[in-house]
């Protein structure tokens, strides 16, 4: 047992926050860290000074332009981009299809998608719930017919993140229904620019459209476009639910986040003294700490085992359940610290160069706002309760 | 012992939600905070008209009604439709202060509030958090009359207002009871200013700034320097109200959840069959019963001692607040994807109860005065 990094670990180390130092814009950093909008060219540039350096891939092997870093290298960088409040990579291209392709793709489809995924031309986006396929995804209903060189695709994605900046979409669609559910999905690729794709924004609780419908009606694919084999989408759904997964605890957000809720918690002022001295707000921000002391070590167990080389498992839903209740807790409090003041909306006041003031100090809205978009956490990428579910199957056996 | 309500309060609930029931659309509340006046005005004038501002004064004060059970019926009512009127703001507070403390010329204006007309409660500070004594705003003699500086902050409905009752210290330092006292001042008032914003959940608050406003003698409410536990009833009666309004967002917010768990199918068939859900929807109908017994004692206490008052103020604001995170987040997370959205009904609801935790004190705040009023 040995809790400290190698001495290679540390100048790894030492070598991310150099070039963070050198390389993150303070307007990017700053933006992040007050909690401000982030547009697409904000992501974009971040992505392309990551690409500069070869740092983009992050969990991509060398032989496809990634860095071919291992687990603990991974969990490095992720802590210390997020303390430096670098925006984050978009996870789509990168995190999601990327592997899948990697694996399951034919030569085409990698020359021709991998590069354009680290160089920006395609910023891509999630095309697999539905409004009848949330948790249980195999129940998809989009349809893709055959017709000749072309698929011909109609259907209703949903909670599509960031799908009003994406060129492209990859999309489980259904191409047979016989057999179980899962036995009749197809993986397939599509244009977004394609005659019959509509984009409409959801407006979330926290009045942000981050998520959108995506609609298609008769929208021609080509069957160059299929990933694998048709039928086959399942299993490259599910490998790629794996690396949808990587970095599922959010050490790196929780630890920004507690920070943050510090520094508010130092400002504000409870009957004539600091928040973050009444014995009743000290508690409870020393429980979810000490919680989180906890969840980093288990999540460092689950990254030294993947680096030994075993394959993640149920492990991940442990630290999905146990990372976004800590989260959502940790925003719950800076909510509460920010008092009467989670009450004034000046939503203008989140665009970059506006110049409406807030009402309040500048970190409350983005607080109340982080509070309510930060339920999604228990949500997405399968809920907790399927989180439990596999546990008690998978780990309990029952 | 008896927890029936009397024959007018049934009649005043029925009525009420029958009202509210046909006249609330998830449209007139989005256009209301989009709105000039920040409310609807349309659910303004109908609510005057049935009386129900008149229940929140008793009848030496012209109302019929004024107990804190007649609070209680109200506000469960607009809870339950997820309106933002200025009940509590211009009823409750400004006018309840008014019939408490007015002189005779001051209480005429009661009769305008009961009829619909509008004022404001000013007292909140930038730095008083929740504590009703931070006061810094001064009132200085001026010839006759007074004069007014300092800074209000979210202060409900201010755009919405004709009129202020204002707190300013005469006396005492910043965090003193003694020496507040209160003020009535026109919402046109030279060198008064208001910032007018939205706010999450649904309504309108201002930043209220005073830069020297000059009223004359017979503006001051009551006696000077003595407002601080006129001030402090006042709250009781508005924590009561909005406990009240919790109490009817979460029913609501209840009514939402256990549809969608039965309509919603994942795995072949409704989601209100997993065991794992039931259990916690059971936990969520055992809280919201914890929550109506709590409005039911702060409600039944209003008019006891002051000790008595303020323990059964802290105890319910403490339980609602615990109450309200719990059917929030176990709602949103019950209907999956679509509780996140602002669409669907639920998003007004859940965002309108989340934010009674920052009126009047939150679940901490007033769990410490608890143990220090229970010392007393």
């Amino acid at each position: 047992m040995d809790l400290t990094y190698t001495d290679e670990q540390k100048a790894f180390r030492e070598e991310v926050r150099a070039f963070l130092n050198e390389k993150l814009p303070a307007r990017l950093s700053d933006k992040v860290a007050t909690g401000k909008r982030l547009t697409k060219a904000d992501y974009e540039e971040w992505h392309a000074i990551l690409n500069a350096r070869g740092w983009l891939g992050v969990t991509w092997p060398k032989e496809f332009g990634g860095t071919g870093w291992d687990a603990v290298q991974r969990h490095i960088f992720e802590e210390e981009t997020t303390r430096a409040h670098a925006p984050r990579i978009v996870p789509f291209g990168l995190n999601m299809l990327g592997p899948v392709l990697m694996k399951y793709g034919s030569k085409e489809q990698q020359d021709h998608y991998l590069p354009r995924i680290l160089n920006g031309e395609d910023w891509w986006c999630q095309g697999y719930s539905e409004p009848g396929a949330g948790s249980d995804l195999a129940a998809v209903k989009t349809t893709a017919v055959r017709e000749g060189d072309h698929y011909i695709v109609n259907g209703q994605k949903t909670w599509t993140t960031l799908g009003q900046h994406a060129d492209m979409i990859f999309c489980l669609v259904r191409t047979s229904k016989e057999g179980k559910p899962q036995e009749g999905i197809s993986f397939l690729l599509i244009d977004m620019n394609t005659p019959g794709v509509e984009v409409r924004p959801i407006v979330l609780i926290d009045g942000e459209a981050e998520v959108n419908e995506v609609w298609l009606q008769d929208v021609k694919v080509p069957v160059e476009n299929l990933v694998g084999e048709e039928n086959k989408g399942w299993t490259y759904a599910k490998y790629l639910l794996t690396h949808e997964r990587t970095n599922i605890a959010g050490v790196g957000f929780a630890n920004t986040a507690l920070e943050n809720l510090r520094r508010i918690a130092r400002l504000e002022k409870s009957g004539g003294r600091p928040l973050i001295e009444n014995p009743f707000f000290a508690a409870k921000l020393a429980q979810v700490e000490i919680d989180l002391m906890a969840m980093a070590t288990t999540n460092l167990r689950t990254i030294a085992a993947a680096a030994a080389g075993q394959a993640p498992g149920a492990e991940s839903s442990m630290l999905k359940i146990k990372g976004t209740v800590i989260r959502q807790e940790i925003n719950a409090l800076t909510r509460q610290a920010v008092g009467p003041y989670a009450l004034p909306f000046v939503s203008e006041a989140l665009d970059e160069g506006s110049n409406v003031e807030p009402v309040g100090p500048d970190y409350a809205l983005p607080a109340t706002q982080a509070y309510f978009n930060n339920r999604k956490l228990s949500i997405y990428g399968g809920s907790n309760e399927v989180q439990r579910q596999i546990i008690s199957k998978a780990i309990l056996e029952l | 012992m008896n927890f029936e309500l009397t024959e007018e309060r049934q009649m005043l609930q029925d009525s009420l939600r029958r009202y509210l029931g046909d006249t609330v659309t998830p449209e007139m509340l989005a256009n209301a905070t989009e709105s000039e006046a920040g409310h609807s005005e349309t659910l303004w004038s109908g609510l005057a008209e049935m009386g129900v501002i008149g229940a929140l004064f008793s009848e030496e004060d012209g109302g019929f009604g004024g107990a804190g059970f007649d609070l209680a019926v109200v506000f469960e009512e607009i809870g339950r439709a997820g309106a933002f009127e200025p009940l509590i703001a211009s009823g409750v507070l400004a006018g309840g202060l008014l019939a408490a403390e007015g002189s005779e010329a001051q209480k005429a204006r009661v009769e305008e509030v009961i009829g619909g007309a509008i004022l404001g409660f000013a007292h909140s500070e930038p730095g008083a958090r929740y504590d009703l004594d931070h006061v810094e705003t001064t009132a200085t003699r001026d010839g006759d009359g007074w004069r007014l500086t300092g800074r209000k902050t979210v202060v409900e409905h201010a755009g919405a207002a004709d009129a202020f009752v204002v707190s300013a210290r005469t006396g005492g330092d910043t965090a003193d009871a003694e020496g507040i006292s209160l003020f009535l001042v026109p919402a046109d008032a030279e060198s008064l200013a208001i910032r007018d914003y939205p706010l999450n959940g649904g309504g309108r608050a201002g930043e209220v700034t005073l830069d020297g406003v000059t009223v004359s003698q017979d503006a001051l409410i009551g006696a000077e320097g003595a407002a601080f536990p006129a001030i402090e009833e006042a709250a009781a009666r508005a924590t009561c109200a909005i406990c009240a309004e919790a109490l009817g967002l979460m029913e609501s917010i209840r009514g939402l959840t256990v549809d969608y768990l039965k309509q919603r199918k994942q795995f072949g068939q409704p989601i209100g069959k997993f065991q794992a859900l039931q259990h916690r929807m059971a936990d969520v109908l055992i809280e919201i019963e914890q929550a109506r017994s709590a409005v039911i004692n702060l409600a039944g206490h209003l008019e006891t001692d002051r000790v008595k008052r303020e323990r059964h103020v802290s105890a319910t604001k403490n339980l609602i607040g615990r109450v309200a995170r719990l059917v929030v987040e176990e709602a949103i997370q019950l209907h999956g994807g679509i509780g996140m959205t602002e669409e669907y009904a639920l998003g007004h609801l859940a965002k309108r109860l989340t934010m009674v935790d920052h009126r009047f004190g939150d679940t901490d705040y007033h769990l410490e005065r608890f143990i220090r009023l229970s010392a007393a």
